[in-house]
């Protein structure tokens, strides 16, 4: 909390429809974000139940930094993933920080199942359970539009939501915020179903007053000239993130036609620059970010004979881009944001929705499933029946659909297929076939995410590959980032944020901390996060790479199997054997 | 010459918020970006165009002259100064003000009153505000 040395905690129980607020002084020495949403599932969570077990906790967390200075716009969330089963996690920028920080919570963390389909209204002055059975059912679009004229707050709110797929728990549904933001991955919106939970609105207007305003406002100047400035974040309001299209084409690195190829014949007409030229609208910001790096697109769809249009706008994304386009071998940027609005009003998760159904095209293609089973036509290229085919997933059509509504790793079990269903750690793949650093990555990382340690980037600025110091980097690059994560610090902002500029942003708002606290703190919650991990089963022992990984080209050439799975073995003896001594140290 | 804030180019606004988190801090000394004078929202929904709600710098101020302790003054260029030692927190202004640029602290039991200050102007990061030049 602003000022205070305690974490304001909000617990919320949606079965007995009941809240509760505790100061967590205990939590304090976990900041915020990662550290502290870690600490509160691992308390909360019961490790015997299933991941949608109606006790099992769903919990969000924001930091003392949040929205006070610039790109500080994250909302942390933490759950059992019903994807993986086992540690959740997933970030989504909008105003949902802001909303929380305005509301006066630090951290919320929900528990219990509705008895019938529910909305929740936190504000600083009021908490209320409100009837949401119209709602259900509706998609993301609409749920939205029904909250925001039911409720007050326009500007200062955010509206968090689910659509059909959270509902029908598709273990990769995502829960929208504020329409183009996302807790994306690992299955957030299955855990909102799970609870009969549809939306949350949140603000506030509670009364934060700044401690030493001469000393906060010169802090939070120095560092907006740094991001706005400099050429630290230029990349990312300009073309943004799909910027990575063409760079990752030239370099054998961008996964197409589930990575049959690592480069794409059509890369050109789904680049960031295309997007820029014929789709980009508008681009906007999360709430406390001066760079803008949401990429709006617009395409026009006939809906009838006669000249009958509409104009449809979505925001895009590198991730969107790859895992809706180049994966499924789409050729025009038009038909990718027609693809991308479809998974938008479902509710799912982008990544995983293409590369489901980039294994899905491939299975079909060698006979493994049939017509009967997809109901769609699936091929690379084919835009119209992609979308059916994800009405199909959204609404569990099948048995087919509902196999893999619960992913690839349930697909295969069913289906085979195995070797070529393009997952790491349990999670589908995303968008960066650079090579060794980002194959280790995201297997290991914590939320198996790329952008838990970044192995991808390790590959992109390495001279050349050292088994040793790929090891480190994931490793060390993991703990700097959760440093950064439990601060709710934007990635993109990384190098804007170094240690000295965090520890002097802290100290304009009264955190003394030193740069030994903040290394503490990145190990602590990597350990704290690994052992939740175990309590919960998991295991990459006996771990095995889907064999498509090593025929398709990287940035490396083809990655030898035996050497990334040597790789992995470093990896473990390595983190076990300091996980003994942090816990011996607890 | 007297200069007052202008949100001509709004079709610029990013939807950062600084210029709120700027007003409420310096102005209001306040990290809640509800105490804030400029005001930007959606026309609805966050997939319509940002609008900024400010003090339009009135000559004819109709809450000064809806104020009756006259805590509201008339500043050079337009718009008005808060006498604060002569607000009652009547509320009388909120109403008054057609464009909506005025609502309550009620913290400190005070309306929010545009000085022209020009600082979120300065920290606006897409040239969506600036200050004009008027004549007294």
């Amino acid at each position: 909390m602003l000022g205070e040395d305690f974490v304001r905690v909000l617990y919320i129980d949606l079965e007995n429809r009941k809240a509760d607020i505790r100061e967590r002084k205990d939590l304090y020495k976990y900041l915020g974000g990662t550290g502290v949403a870690a600490k509160l599932l691992e308390e909360n969570m019961k490790k015997g139940l299933p991941p949608l077990h109606e006790e099992q906790p769903l919990i969000i967390s924001i930091g003392p930094l949040s929205t006070i200075f610039p790109v500080v716009t994250k909302a942390v969330a933490t759950f059992i993933s019903p994807h993986t089963g086992e540690y959740g996690e997933s970030h989504a920028g909008g105003r949902l920080a802001m909303a929380m920080r305005n509301a006066g919570y630090d951290a919320i963390v929900i528990t219990g199942r509705a008895h019938k389909p529910t909305y929740l209204l936190i504000t600083d002055r009021n908490i209320e359970f409100k009837d949401a059975r119209a709602m259900w059912g509706l998609d993301i679009e609409e749920v939205g539009r029904v909250v925001r004229e039911r409720e007050p707050g326009p500007g200062k709110r955010s509206i968090i939501r689910i659509g059909r797929a959270g509902e029908n728990l598709v273990t990769y549904s995502c829960v929208n915020v504020d329409t183009y933001r996302h807790f994306g991955r690992l299955g957030m919106g299955a855990v909102f179903g799970s609870k009969n939970l549809k939306a949350m609105i949140i603000m506030g207007e509670r009364d934060l007053p700044i401690s030493n305003l001469k000393e906060y406002f010169k802090t939070y100047q120095e560092i907006y000239k740094k991001a706005t400035q400099t050429d630290a974040m230029a990349k990312y309001h300009e073309l943004g993130t799909p910027l990575n299209i063409k760079v990752l084409n030239a370099i054998n690195s961008l996964p197409t036609k589930n990575l049959l190829q690592s480069t794409f014949e059509h890369a050109d007409d789904i680049s960031g620059e295309r997007f820029a030229e014929k789709n980009l609208i508008r681009k906007v910001s999360c709430t406390g970010c001066p760079i803008g790096c949401i990429h709006i697109g617009q395409f026009r769809r006939e809906f009838d004979k006669g000249y009958e249009y509409e104009s449809i706008a979505v925001s895009y994304d590198h991730e969107l881009v790859y895992a809706l386009g180049s994966l499924l071998g789409i050729r025009t940027s038009d038909e990718v944001l027609e693809i991308i609005e479809e998974v938008e009003l479902a509710g799912l998760d982008a990544m995983t929705t293409g590369v489901v159904l980039a294994w899905a095209t491939e299975a079909l293609q060698k006979g493994l499933i049939t017509k009967e089973d997809t109901l769609a036509d699936l091929e690379f290229g084919n835009t119209k029946e992609y979308i059916k085919a994800i009405d199909y997933i959204a609404d569990r059509a099948n048995e087919f659909y509902y196999t893999i509504g619960n992913g690839l790793n349930e697909a295969v079990k069913k289906y085979g297929g195995q070797e070529f269903a393009l997952l790491y750690g349990g999670n589908e793949m995303a968008g960066y076939h650079t090579g060794y650093g980002f194959a280790l990555g995201q297997t290991v990382g914590a939320r198996h995410s790329h952008l838990d340690n970044a192995g991808y980037s390790y590959d992109q600025s390495a001279k050349e590959l050292k088994d040793e110091e790929i090891v480190d980097y994931v490793i060390k690059e993991e703990k700097e980032r959760n440093v950064l994560t439990s601060l709710c610090i934007c990635l993109f902002a990384r190098k804007v944020y170094d240690r000295p500029t965090i520890l002097k942003a802290l100290h304009s708002i009264g955190i003394d901390w030193t740069d030994d606290d903040l290394t503490r703190l990145g190990n602590d919650i990597f350990f704290t996060k690994l052992r939740i991990k175990k309590e919960l089963g998991y295991s990459l022992e006996n771990y095995r790479f889907p064999k498509r990984v090593f025929e398709t080209p990287t940035l490396w050439g083809r990655m030898d199997e035996e050497r990334l799975n040597r790789l992995l073995r470093m990896y473990i003896d390595r983190v076990e054997k300091e996980y003994e001594d942090w816990s011996r140290g607890q | 010459m007297p200069k007052v804030l202008r949100a001509d180019n709004m079709n610029k606004c990013l939807g950062c918020f600084t210029c709120m988190l700027t007003c409420a801090a310096v102005n209001h000394n306040n990290h809640n970006l509800a105490k804030s004078s400029i005001k930007v929202k959606t026309r609805g929904g966050l997939q319509s165009k940002f609008a900024a709600t400010i003090c339009v710098a009135c000559k004819e101020p109709a809450c000064a002259e809806a104020c009756p302790t006259n805590a509201l003054v008339r500043r050079p260029g337009g718009g008005v100064k808060l006498i604060r030692e002569r607000c009652i927190a009547c509320e009388k202004c909120v109403s008054a003000c057609i464009v909506g640029s005025i609502h309550m602290d009620y913290d400190r039991k005070i309306p929010i009153i545009c000085k022209h200050c020009g600082a979120c102007v300065r920290m606006c990061p897409h040239n969506c505000l600036s200050m004009e030049e008027v004549t007294e």
